[in-house]
């Protein structure tokens, strides 16, 4: 139980820091620790292949494109709102109230009886390996294989969109 | 409650302990067989009282050296990530020891221990974890430096690292085929295994195939030298170039944490990890009959030793292959990762499973 605080509060003291950050660079970074604190709340639900494969796709092989994309672009400019962009800013807390206003309804029809105390209560090794992999491959093989042909459609067209001669 | 957050502690401790002490006599190592390999002598400069001692005090002398010399941070440069990045090399790669076994489950009166830290389901998939994120160690110093080759060296490693994690992953799902667990420690359990009554059932032998490709994807990882384009000590400028005291000897420090961890999987997934051959919980029971019972304590000490003994083998033959190849250029570096490397290993993935239906339909 202190580990899911310890971990849920690094997630969102980082969560706020990838907003309020003024730097690209470390708005990144702390997604970055963010992601990883996730895996550890992950791992505390006992589902390790999720965490594991959390850190590996996402904190080790996405968030490096994202910083590969920032460091090539803009790598020291501590970007402040132009004059001219002021309007976004203003447009992200209207966007912002928004949202949270739309969520109250939900937050307090919230039954917090209601949320299990412990991870017993579910069905016994959901996040194993094996169990995810019966699951993606046997029940839901079709979803499964489409997606795939999705991310392929996805790769021919970056290769086409980034060579000019094919 | 407490005994087992000591009995942890103590695992961690002598773990960490251990791979330090290596890694430290890995440097040792490097230059004494570089020195027999080019007929030279090799290092015996640091003499304690006029003791040579083969040149050990140098590992002393070196980290003393190291110590004493002054951290400077590039003005212009990140001082923070300048800092965090070696922190985050070596973290990242000590915590990828923490899934491997060093030897079978012991028992003391009632309890059971596991020679291992971190029993995990997902073990292989925890270290593969930590290594991507060791990815950040270099790609944070070669940022941070404020210096144009040392981006480029950050840029060379981290693309390097993360085309050869896909192979290396790819080269493994042979061998997860056969054993059909991602779990260490049951890997290792399945390798102990005998073939035909005689031959141990050892990954190596299972996946020969995978082992070569492998041993190449993580010699890929480590960053040494016929893949040391991201640091390139002797010509290119790598990604620590601007790093000083004991934050680059951490990098250094890296590279052979690097070498044993490659090793000590190796070791693990190819080399039957803490089994040795015929050698069962109570002795050894060999395949033309005879027995020779062991005590229990007798057995996990020969267990930890061959895990040691091969680690410390895959370590040599590491250096071997470090001495003996030249570097390649970094196009025939990615051209070896993407164009060979990746097609074989999915290649290997086919063939295993045909051959495993071809087992399981006789």
């Amino acid at each position: 139980m202190m580990l899911f605080y310890l971990l849920g509060t690094i997630a969102l003291a980082a969560a706020v820091n990838v907003v309020a950050q003024r730097r690209v660079f470390y708005s990144a970074l702390f997604l970055i620790i963010c992601l990883c604190a996730l895996s550890g709340l992950y791992m505390l639900l006992q589902a390790p292949f999720i965490a594991a494969v959390q850190v590996i796709v996402y904190a080790g092989a996405i968030m490096v494109l994202f910083l590969f994309v920032i460091m090539l672009l803009d790598p020291f400019s501590a970007v402040p709102l132009s004059e001219k962009k002021r309007y976004l800013g203003y447009l992200g807390i209207a966007m912002g109230t928004a949202t949270l206003v739309l969520l109250v309804p939900f937050l307090l029809s919230y039954d917090l009886s209601r949320v299990p105390r412990n991870v017993t209560g579910m069905a016994a090794g959901t996040g194993i390996t094996r169990r995810i992999g019966e699951t993606i491959f046997k029940e839901y093989l079709l979803p499964f294989e489409v997606t795939s042909v999705l991310i392929l459609v996805a790769i021919i067209g970056a290769v086409i969109l980034g060579k000019k001669k094919i | 409650m407490w005994i087992d957050l000591v009995i942890l502690f103590t695992k961690a401790f002598v773990l960490i302990n251990a791979v330090l002490i290596l890694t430290s006599f890995l440097t040792w190592m490097e230059r004494k067989q570089s020195a027999v390999m080019q007929d030279r002598l090799g290092a015996n400069r640091a003499p304690i009282f006029g003791v040579r001692a083969f040149g050990l005090p140098h590992i002393l002398a070196d980290a003393l050296k190291m110590f004493f010399k002054e951290d400077y941070v590039p003005p212009g440069g990140d001082k923070l990530l300048h800092t965090v990045a070696p922190l985050a090399a070596v973290f990242f790669a000590l915590m990828s020891f923490a899934a491997i076994p060093f030897g079978d489950a012991i028992r003391v009166g009632s309890r059971e221990i596991k020679l291992q830290v971190l029993e995990l389901d997902v073990g292989l998939l925890f270290v593969f974890a930590m290594m991507s994120m060791g990815i950040y160690g270099t790609f944070l110093a070669g940022f941070s430096s404020n210096n144009k080759f040392a981006f480029l060296g950050g840029l060379r490693a981290s693309s390097q690292m993360i085309s050869y994690e896909i192979t290396m992953g790819a080269t493994l799902v042979g061998l997860l085929m056969i054993f059909k667990t991602l779990d260490l420690n049951q890997i290792v359990r399945e390798q102990g295994q005998l073939l035909w009554g005689w031959l141990p059932s050892w990954g190596i032998i299972l996946q020969p195939f995978g082992f070569l490709l492998f041993l190449t994807a993580g010699f890929a990882e480590t960053k040494r030298v016929p893949f040391d384009l991201p640091e390139g000590e002797s010509e290119i400028i790598g990604y620590f170039v601007e790093y000083s005291s004991m934050k680059f000897g951490a990098f250094f420090m890296v590279d052979f944490v690097e070498t044993i961890l490659i090793a000590a999987l190796t070791a693990t997934l190819f080399l039957g990890g803490w089994q040795m051959p015929y050698l069962y919980g109570d002795g050894f029971h060999f395949p033309w009959g005879t027995t020779h019972s062991l005590s229990s304590a007798s057995v996990t000490i020969l267990q930890v030793a061959s895990f040691g003994i091969k680690v410390l083998f895959v370590c040599w033959l590491m250096l071997l292959i470090r001495w003996t190849l030249p570097r390649f250029r970094y196009d025939q570096l990615m051209r070896l990762g993407w164009k060979i490397l990746l097609p074989l290993s999915v290649a290997n993935i086919f063939l295993t499973g045909f051959f495993l239906i071809l087992l399981q339909s006789r």
